[in-house]
């Protein structure tokens, strides 16, 4: 990675007026974004409203309960982290470990709740 | 311990004869590249990296307290993981406060980006104050509110004395998880209990609001309660699910002989694995809260890192409130999984 | 972070050379105690954590003597340690209690493991030479960097205070497991001032500490690599580092927040460990509602504490790999292989943890599960041995003291692997299980094994921070003596582990039938420690001394290719004295047609 950039320094004048075009177009972009930004964060409110009301709404059993209401979360989450966050268009090294960080941490959630769930037959594992 | 003295009397008497001092003069730090620009092949700066580091560390971190919550709650035996104990409209108030502080501080950002000063100020501002809102609320109103909140777990062979308060026989018709646990204001505590005092206030309390008098008992070793609505109509159908408005005490006390119950205490971590999970997962996310802000404050008054920064190199500071908010993105983040997991489902 | 808001200097690692700084005079708290440069920080790490294993190894000494001469008072010291550590841990005469047996265990543990050997091997040796190799002027953060250390020397402020607190320190082993530990040291009613409560406190912040520096490890090797560094040309211990770094930050947290909660159970009696209906044998001043699990802790523990093994052990093999390459004078063999390898290494390091808890009662799905990651975790480990091994083959080996302790790890670290496959099994693990044969199964990788490449990266790099060689022969001395007496210390630990010896007894096994035939190597292991203990003295005579009186070094001792011996030796703030440019990869020795046997990174041609 480090071999693809180019090793010369330009000179300073060049350097600055680059940097400059640069900022300009970046605020630009950034200008573009922030209705993005409002109707984001208005989703975000109005899922939150959802989440409480379809807590209250009975799905048959607690656990499909807490599956909607995490779906719900979820999706949220998501938003937060996609467009808040700007993990969408994020840099690759970034992704590259955020996906390690996810893959250990569904392990971690996975792999208690196996050890919890099969138990060696005729023991129990009741913990209250 | 000779030698090190030794070692020491000779680096301060005679810094310069030292082997390693001479050559070694470390006075500031060092000028490390890629602290404003970007790194061109990975097109990043270093505090961006690191944040983002931080926080994957911080996604174990809170997967270690959720996957607790998971482990703990699945081993709760029918009856030990209560719900409908939190205030709902409080929690989804300061929900929707979290929520409208993130979007200020993607706004303050992008102000910042456009050398918009003023904006980004005034952007700022507001998401200090969310914080602030969320923080009091949290800590002078939901917290407190627990603490003065009196939960008693009876033995289960014992729970038919107490059927009138728990009503296992209609929970069973309902296909329900059985109750254990009557719940309430303490107006008296068994003599030598720690919860004496509160008691004592509560009962005060209570007296005064009711005109009765009966709430203290002869006896030395009753827990007296003044019981929540859920406990003093175990058999009303519409206590079978939480309400979403919090329904107002009832005005009937329960007397329960210390003999019969299992484990008795306010709402606080020790009360259960529920409030245990509760309390130290709303404390860390509180923590985090309140660090936020502290960062926060200081890149919004005009303090050399902060504000002022604005006039040498304004990039420098719109990096610093970038990170800072990712930060709080991030602590948003896990409250939108902490808010269901546990004022909801 | 914030360190030169006019930072831009262009995205090389080394630029300009420093020198107008040079000319201040700073008193020796900024140069030496609260100095931000990596080197500094390093040397702090090193020394601090050399410190604490040899302090760990002396506590170690003393439960040896015990185990060897139960009851008996400890010779010359025993008055001392009683007036030291108080009546808990010595009887009057100067024996070692129960309690204190139990006291100097956990310590040792919790000393070797989180106090020595990571500040040595991974902050010590990564912040020293991890910018060096990679041509950079300094960490990322170097302010990050300072909280780091000083995170950890809090740590070590509080976990040695921990035994002077009333009943002395903790007592519940380095692992700490509920529900035992939840209710240890709580007889005296002092819920925060006690040996459990106090470890609790102090490893939080060491956790807090590993984090910080892991996180500035992880970005200085991605960001502040020099021109022409691509990662492919990277020296194998910046790798080592890397992936080891990387497991720091993924697995730690885990552990502080088991850490949280088990510190609640203790002060404000939650239950996250506390089972229902637990009785225990005295008043404890805690009283637990009940419906937690011990075993959430084990699992939580074992998140971090299993990948922590290779934390120990990566950052030796970097070392390791170092020195190989420099002394046999030819590239190592499979760099790409190892690259690969150290990756699967990490990743499936995450995903064995629960091998240490099959006598837990695991069902058979989740036992098969991680029975098969065990082993596979095998195959990476024997490709990095095997490429270490290999790269021998035909060099012309300099058998200089770092290169006398790298072909000593090689074996050594192997006893320590292959002894490690049979407890993957269930099966033979259920009858191993907390034997002395887990002992020496550990303790090889992690004694012969990496303090040995710590050894071996002491000698290698000593002469670039201080600009000085140690001496040889002395060196040669402590390599001989250490690699004798270290296997006499631990080799009987297999023999009486399979025989039955449990890791806990505290008279080492005297009042049970079953050990009479393995008792006696007891005392062969007594004495082994002590003589180590002996030669470890020739080391730190030899550390010391070589500081000032040791032979004159250039740049280039070693007349080594990487970065780090492109410097000034010793390096001087900011590191490097002209641009750096990379222009090959790492082991270029030996390469037909070079005027000499070796060609350095930086050289053009």
């Amino acid at each position: 990675m480090a071999g693809s950039h180019s090793h010369s320094t330009p000179d300073q004048t060049h350097a600055s007026t680059n940097a400059a075009d640069h900022a300009a177009a970046e605020a630009a972009d950034i200008a573009s974004h922030i209705g993005a930004y409002v109707k984001v964060g208005v989703a975000l409110l109005v899922l939150t409203g959802i989440t409480v009301g379809l807590s209250y709404v009975d799905f048959g059993s607690r656990s499909m309960n807490i599956v909607v209401g995490m779906i719900v979360a979820s999706i949220k989450a998501g938003l937060v982290a996609a467009i808040f966050m700007h993990l969408k268009g994020e840099k690759i090294t970034i992704w590259r470990f955020l996906w390690m960080t996810t893959i250990f941490a569904i392990g971690l959630f996975f792999l208690t709740y196996l050890a919890h769930s099969d138990p060696i037959s005729g023991t129990t594992h009741s913990t209250h | 311990m000779a030698l090190l003295r030794l070692a020491s009397s000779r680096i301060f008497k005679s810094p310069m004869s030292n082997p390693i001092l001479k050559y070694l003069p470390f006075f500031t730090d060092a000028e490390v590249p890629h602290t404003v620009a970007a790194r061109p092949d990975t097109g990043l700066y270093s505090a961006k990296l690191g944040i983002w580091l931080f926080l994957a560390s911080e996604v174990m971190l809170f997967g270690g307290l959720f996957s607790a919550y998971i482990f703990l709650r699945i081993g709760a035996e029918p009856g030990y993981w209560p719900s409908g104990l939190l205030n709902v409209p409080v929690g989804t108030m300061n929900t929707a406060i979290l929520i409208v502080s993130s979007i200020t501080v993607v706004m303050a950002w992008a102000a910042l980006k456009m050398r918009q000063l003023g904006k980004y100020k005034f952007y700022m501002a507001i998401t200090i104050l969310c914080g602030l809102i969320f923080l009091t609320v949290k800590l002078s109103y939901e917290w407190p509110a627990k603490f003065n909140h009196f939960g008693v777990f009876i033995k289960k062979d014992a729970a038919s004395k107490y059927e009138e308060f728990l009503g296992n026989k209609h929970l069973e018709e309902a296909g329900q998880s059985p109750r254990w646990e009557i719940t309430g204001h303490l107006l008296d505590a068994p003599k030598g209990s720690s919860y004496e005092h509160q008691a004592q206030h509560n009962a005060e309390h209570f007296a005064h609001e009711t005109g009765r008098h009966d709430a203290v008992t002869p006896a030395e070793d009753d827990y007296v309660i003044q019981l929540d609505a859920v406990n003093a109509n175990p058999t009303d159908k519409t206590n079978d699910r939480p309400h979403f408005w919090p329904v107002p005490m009832s005005n009937k006390i329960a007397v329960i002989s210390a003999k019969d119950v299992e484990s008795a205490s306010v709402f606080a971590p020790r009360h259960s694995t529920y409030f245990a999970t509760y309390f130290l997962i709303t404390g860390l996310h509180g923590l985090h809260v309140l660090g936020g802000i502290l960062v926060f404050l200081y890149l919004w008054l005009p303090v050399k890192g902060g504000v002022n920064l604005y006039k040498t190199n304004p990039e420098h500071l719109a990096n610093r409130v970038e990170i800072a908010g990712l930060f709080w993105h991030f602590v948003d983040l896990v409250w939108i999984f902490v808010f269901p997991i546990f004022y909801l489902l | 972070m914030s360190t030169i808001a006019t930072a831009d200097v262009g995205h090389h690692g080394g630029t300009a050379p420093h020198d107008d700084h040079h000319h201040h005079e700073l008193g020796f708290l900024q140069k030496w105690v609260f100095s931000t440069d990596h080197k500094v920080i390093g040397l702090q790490y090193g020394v601090t954590g050399l410190a604490f294993l040899f302090f760990g190894f002396l506590l170690m000494l003393v439960m040896r003597w015990q185990l060897a001469n139960p009851g008996q008072a400890v010779p010359v010291v025993g008055e001392a340690l009683r007036t030291i550590f108080g009546q808990t841990v010595m009887t009057d005469n100067g024996a070692l209690t129960a309690a204190g047996y139990n006291v100097f265990g956990a310590m040792h543990g919790t000393i070797m493991v989180f106090f020595g050997i990571v500040p040595v091997a991974v902050a010590g040796f990564g912040n020293y030479v991890v910018p060096l190799q990679i041509g950079a002027p300094d960490m990322a953060f170097p302010k990050l960097n300072m909280a780091s250390f000083w995170c950890f020397f809090t740590s070590c402020v509080i976990m040695m205070a921990s035994f002077f607190v009333p009943g002395s320190a903790a007592k519940s082993g380095w692992t700490a497991y509920p529900p035992l530990a939840g209710i240890a040291d709580l007889e005296g009613g002092n819920l925060w001032l006690n040996g459990q409560t106090v470890w609790l406190i102090a490893m939080v912040f060491n956790i807090t500490g590993s984090l910080l520096g892991s996180i500035n490890f992880i970005t200085t090797i991605i960001q502040l690599r020099a021109p022409g560094l691509t990662w492919m040309r990277l020296p194998f211990f910046v790798w080592a580092q890397f992936v080891t770094a990387f497991l720091l930050v993924l697995a730690f947290p885990p552990l502080e927040a088991a850490g949280f909660m088990q510190l609640t159970d203790r002060v404000l009696g939650t239950s996250f460990f506390m089972p229902t209906g637990l009785v225990v044998g005295q008043t404890v001043a805690q009283t637990w509602a009940g419906g937690g699990s011990p075993i959430l802790w084990q699992h939580l523990f074992w998140f971090l504490a299993h990948p922590e093994v290779y934390v120990l052990i990566l950052p030796g093999i970097g070392i390791i790999a170092e020195v190989v390459a420099n002394n046999t004078r030819k590239p190592l063999y499979g760099y790409k292989a190892m690259v690969y390898a150290i990756f699967a290494l990490g990743f499936l390091s995450f995903i064995v943890w629960a091998h240490h808890m099959y006598m837990t009662g695991m069902g058979a799905k989740v036992a098969a599960f991680f029975q098969v990651t065990t082993v596979m975790i095998s195959v990476p480990s024997v490709v990095l041995l095997t490429a270490l091994l290999l790269s021998l083959w035909g060099g012309a080996i300099r058998f200089t003291v770092p290169m006398l302790f790298a072909t000593a790890f090689l074996p050594m670290f192997g006893i320590g692997g292959l002894t490690g496959i049979p407890l993957a099994f269930n099966a033979v693990d259920l009858f191993l299980h907390d034997t002395y044969y887990v002992i020496g199964h550990f303790h090889y990788v992690v004694a012969p094994g990496t303090i040995f490449a710590l050894f071996a990266g002491v000698y290698h790099w000593y002469p670039k921070a201080t600009g000085r060689q140690m001496n040889q022969f002395l060196g040669k001395v402590h390599f001989w003596g250490s690699l004798v007496f270290i296997n006499g210390l631990f080799f009987p630990m297999f023999l009486q582990g399979m025989a039955g010896v449990h890791r806990r007894w505290y008279d080492g096994g005297a009042t049970y039938e079953l050990t009479a035939p393995v008792l006696h190597w007891n005392k062969v292991m007594t004495v082994s420690a002590g003589i180590l203990a002996l030669f470890q003295l020739v080391f730190i005579f030899n550390f010391f001394t070589s500081w000032r009186t040791g032979k004159k070094v250039g740049r280039n001792p070693w007349d080594a290719t990487t970065l780090d011996w492109d410097t000034p030796t010793p390096p001087p703030h900011g590191n490097f004295d002209k641009p750096v440019e990379v222009f090959r990869g790492p082991y270029e020795y030996s390469v037909p047609g070079h005027p000499t046997d070796f060609h350095p990174q930086s050289q053009k041609s």
